[in-house]
């Protein structure tokens, strides 16, 4: 099982201590997975294409190289970054016809997260390990969701590791277990989403964004989700423009969420949020079971049940 | 007055010393602070001291509690004193889930709102809440008395034993075998004494009762549908 | 059982077999599923399946007697400040004063007590007779949490937290209105004569997680003093246990399907869990696999009979065993004494297991004064004590052909299985070759 936390500013001028203020939350949460850890921060905003987060297993892989050939291929890299065994790279391309290309010519690459704000950073060991690897402390955006893993019917590997991505800039983090998601995995298949693990949490996203490509709003998937996975479930979800939250209808999986002026922060258990600014005069609440409650740019909180 | 900083203390020693009964005849008194939402805080504790927490409990906060009284000057994570057996806990901001739960005696007084399953299983202790409690509340609720000002969620009492429930505001809807009960001079009695010791104004007549139908007591196969 | 018609052009049906044309029957009676006691009375692979490779030119036996061979435990070394140790192996199952009658909780710790091994209390909480007479006792802490109170924690030697039971995997504890007795109902906190509802999960805690929290709870309160065990029935064991371990278990208790249990649905008894010799091999691995094995120690359950059933359990990865439905046994219940009885209730002895019913004729599972009062606690205890003897001393025996010096020292490869289900479910070769099937886990 698990610990998840979210952080979504609401003042921009926030937006430089986005990390500074995150990383404890998800360090907070090691007691509840200290197996391996991960986080997806919306940031670093590229709008002319999509930006990619790749991985490999190889601690000298070569980016450069595969940074040139897709320049070669594609003529649009914009930029690209290493950080840790992570390649971030911004392509001025499409995203169906990059991926196409990196699964034909460097299929020992991981696609970690695809999008125009999200970054996912992902892997095997301590929450402050996982968080020192990639610098968390140091990274700048508007939101953020965060896992911290105990493994519970699959292995410990890096590919179980959430945040799960299926979508553009749509990532998802699970406290919880499902029960129905060995069949749904394969209905899932079947319509061309395409399964790493055998987790039951990187279900719920493929979920998602069947449902979102099919022409659903993050809120009405969601209430799709209530209806069709079984089991008992806390989600975190990122989007491009915020963060969702949902539980449950027997909501046995906590969740505690904290507002002020300045940011909405989740987390399942409220030391992770003790040291958040302004923490004493937050609004502290918890979220009701199967509800479903979403935090956009737009500044509305949106609650349906 | 003891005071004791869980910022650079261990929890470990505080409740070992809240557990000795030789070091409270001398320290009856206790302050704790920079409790930070730390887990099991003042849990098992079985003499008759105060504990002050300043700040946010997590879990289990006064977990099994006998005898003590133990205020917290914030919120409470899930399951604050439960199956306490007797002494007072006071929570002046929010309770969690499972607040008070399987409680044998004491009084829980709750001053802001509880979430889900307040009282769940509860086997006799009394619980105040002078907020709103959450759905599946006094779920099995044995005995005991479980008093709400504000509104209460889904599934009210489901397959609820004896516990004695009291709720002013709105109820959003009631759980299996859970009733609307008629309001008598024992019961007003019993409520009005609870409200007092909470320290709360408001008259017993403005509470409605609600208790067990006992239809699920045994079974019979009408009621199969219940399950 | 009614003898066959003597038509001999008769057939029964496989499928609808008398029994279940009888049930098929009852349940359109009486609208209600079946209720018993006991645990599956199907035939599942188990123990009876695996043979010892003896002394031989390669391997060579202890004598009896002189050369040792040591059946002691240490439980709860990972943690506690005080493990408990015991000297068999064999331990007696958490089975509850309700289920049972107080007298059949007080004959169980003389005779625990009297070989040195430790008694579990059940779904009720403790009583004052199996403290004052088990020399250790575990407690059990259930969703119920019936009974469950501080003083009693601090009183107990261990704590075994409760997930759940091989005969009912997911179900909470039952108790019928007939055994609602005045003392079991004022210890629950229930009225008289209700049919008790139990929970089938914890109250304040669902998962690993929140589970961790709520074990470091629990030994705040105890001072880190006792060890901490955790109870499931036997499912997805593999990572059941690993979760067990990561949530800070001392103990990891394994109950497979053959479980007993004092009332639930037949169903729910006979088609839920697996066999325990299906699960030890996967808590071993997973114990081997965090190099935990032997540290957080094991402890099996569910059909274990005799010495042969504890060596093959011990030497498949167990630590130890605890026994149920064969501690009552050796108790009384079934005895052919009691036979008119049992057919009085439309049964016979050796088939009898309306436990639900509180009617035992052997004063074990009723709450009945009258009937409770045929049981001296201090004869069945005697008897249970002989049975503890016999089974240890019978599992040395095979320990000592397989050349140990301890029981602990027993391992797989001193096992072959006699057929293929067998040998896959205890990842043991097939006797006479060494091919183990179905090893890609």
């Amino acid at each position: 099982m698990c610990g998840i936390v979210g952080l979504y500013l609401k003042k921009p001028a926030l937006e430089s201590r986005l990390g500074e203020l995150f990383e404890p939350m998800l360090i907070a949460m090691t007691d509840r997975g200290p197996d391996s850890a991960g986080f997806a921060v919306y940031g670093d905003e590229y709008d002319a294409g999509v930006k990619l987060t790749l991985q490999s297993d190889d601690a000298h892989y070569d980016w450069q190289t595969l940074a040139d050939k897709l320049n070669d291929a594609f003529g649009s890299l914009d930029s690209w970054f290493q950080n840790a065994n992570v390649a971030v790279l911004k392509l001025a391309s499409e995203e169906n016809k990059v991926l196409s290309w990196l699964a034909e010519n460097s299929p020992d690459v991981r696609v970690m997260s695809a999008g125009q704000s999200i970054e996912i950073l992902k892997g095997v060991g301590l929450p402050t390990e996982v968080a020192e690897r990639y610098k968390l402390k140091n990274m700048r955006g508007s939101h953020a969701i965060g896992h911290t893993r105990m493994a519970t019917e699959s292995a410990v590997t890096l590919q179980g590791s959430h945040p799960f991505s299926t979508g553009m800039d749509l990532c998802l983090v699970h406290n919880g277990s499902l029960s129905n998601h060995n069949r749904l995995r394969d209905k899932l298949k079947r319509q061309g989403i395409s399964f790493q693990t055998d987790n039951d949490s990187e279900v719920a996203a493929g979920y998602l964004t069947w449902r979102m490509a099919k022409g659903e709003s993050l809120n009405q998937a969601l209430k799709s989700a209530l209806k069709d996975l079984d089991g008992f479930f806390t989600f975190t979800i990122g989007t491009r423009d915020g963060f969702a939250v949902v539980r449950d209808p027997i909501a046995c999986k906590p969740a505690v969420i904290a507002e002020t002026d300045d940011y909405v922060a989740m987390a399942s258990e409220y030391r992770a949020l003790a040291g958040l600014p302004g923490i004493k005069e937050a609004k502290v609440w918890e979220p009701e079971p199967a509800k479903v409650y979403v935090w956009e740019r737009d500044g509305a909180k949106v609650e349906a049940a | 007055m003891k005071t004791y900083d869980l910022s650079n203390n261990s929890l470990r020693e505080l409740n070992q010393a809240l557990h000795d009964s030789a070091l409270l005849a001398s320290e009856p008194e206790w302050r704790v602070t920079n409790p930070n939402g730390a887990h099991n805080i003042a849990c098992g504790l079985n003499d008759d001291v105060s504990v002050d927490i300043d700040g946010h409990a997590g879990y289990y906060c006064a977990g099994m509690n006998q005898k003590a009284s133990i205020t917290v000057h914030g919120n409470v994570g899930v399951g604050v004193a439960e199956n306490m057996m007797s002494g007072l806990v006071h929570v002046k901001g929010d309770a969690s889930q499972s607040a008070g739960a399987t409680a044998q005696g004491g009084l829980l007084i709750v001053e802001g709102n509880a979430s889900a399953r307040c009282g769940i299983s509860m086997k006799g202790v009394d619980i105040v809440v002078k907020g709103n409690i959450g759905p599946m509340s006094a779920f099995m609720g044995q005995s005991g008395c479980l008093v709400v000002c504000g509104d209460a969620g889904e599934a009210l009492g489901d397959s609820l034993y004896e516990a004695h429930i009291y709720v002013r505001g709105e109820v959003t809807s009631l759980g299996a075998d859970c009733v609307e009960k008629e309001m008598r001079q024992e019961h007003l009695d019993e409520l009005s004494d609870l409200l007092k010791r909470a320290d709360i104004d408001t008259a017993p007549s403005a509470f409605k009762r609600y208790g067990s139908a006992r239809q699920l007591y045994n079974f019979k196969v009408d009621n199969a549908s219940a399950y | 059982m009614t003898d066959k018609p003597t038509n001999p052009a008769l057939r029964e049906s496989a499928t609808f077999g008398r029994d279940v044309i009888a049930e098929i029957q009852r349940a359109a009676e009486t609208g209600i599923y079946d209720i018993r006691g006991w645990g599956a009375k199907r035939k599942v692979p188990h123990f009876d399946d695996l043979l010892f490779l003896g002394a031989s030119m390669s391997r060579y036996p202890l004598e009896g007697y002189r050369e040792k061979c040591g059946t002691d435990v240490t439980l709860g070394t990972r943690y506690a400040k005080k493990p408990i140790v015991i000297d068999t192996p064999v331990t007696i199952a958490g089975m509850s004063f309700g289920a049972l009658s107080a007298q059949a909780k007080e004959a169980l710790g003389r005779g625990a007590s009297e070989v040195g091994t430790s008694t579990t209390t059940g779904d009720g909480g403790m009583t004052a007779e199996e403290r004052g007479q088990s020399s250790k006792l575990v407690y059990q802490y259930l969703p119920s949490r019936y009974g469950m109170n501080p003083d009693d924690l601090r009183k107990a030697d261990a704590i075994e937290v409760v997930l759940g039971q091989g005969a009912k995997p997911g179900g909470g504890g039952m108790l019928l209105g007939q055994k609602i007795s005045d003392r079991v109902a004022q210890m629950r906190n229930l009225p008289m004569g209700i049919d008790q509802r139990s929970a089938c999960r914890h109250p304040d805690w669902t998962g690993p997680d929140d589970l961790a929290i709520k074990i470091a709870e629990l030994r705040e309160i105890t001072d880190w003093q006792v060890p901490i065990y955790i109870k499931v029935g036997a499912t997805r064991t593999y990572y059941d246990v690993k979760l067990a371990v990561k949530a800070g278990a001392d103990v990891v208790v394994l109950d497979g399907m053959q479980g007993g249990t004092a009332a639930t649905q037949d169903v729910f008894i006979e088609h839920v869990g697996i066999p325990i010799m299906a699960a030890i091999p996967q808590a071993a691995q997973a114990l081997q696999e965090m190099g935990v094995h032997r540290d957080v120690q094991l402890i099996v359950s569910g059909g274990i009979r005799n010495g042969a059933d504890v060596a093959k359990a011990i030497a498949l990865g167990a630590d130890a065993v605890a026994i149920g439905t064969a501690a009552l046994i050796a108790l009384g219940d079934n005895h052919p004494r009691f036979e008119a009885e049992y057919q009085k209730l439309g049964s016979a002895a050796g088939y009898y297991d309306d436990f639900q019913e509180g009617k035992c004729p052997a004063g074990i599972s009723t709450q009945d004064p009258e009937l409770s009062k045929r049981l001296d606690p201090v004869a069945a205890g005697k008897r249970l004590a002989n049975y503890l003897r016999v089974i240890t001393l019978e599992a040395q025996t095979l320990a000592r052909a397989c050349g140990k010096s301890h029981l602990h020292n027993l391992e797989p490869e001193d096992l072959v299985a006699l057929n293929i289900e067998a040998a896959a479910m205890a990842r043991v070769p097939l006797a006479g070759t060494n091919w183990v099937p179905g090893q890609q886990f």
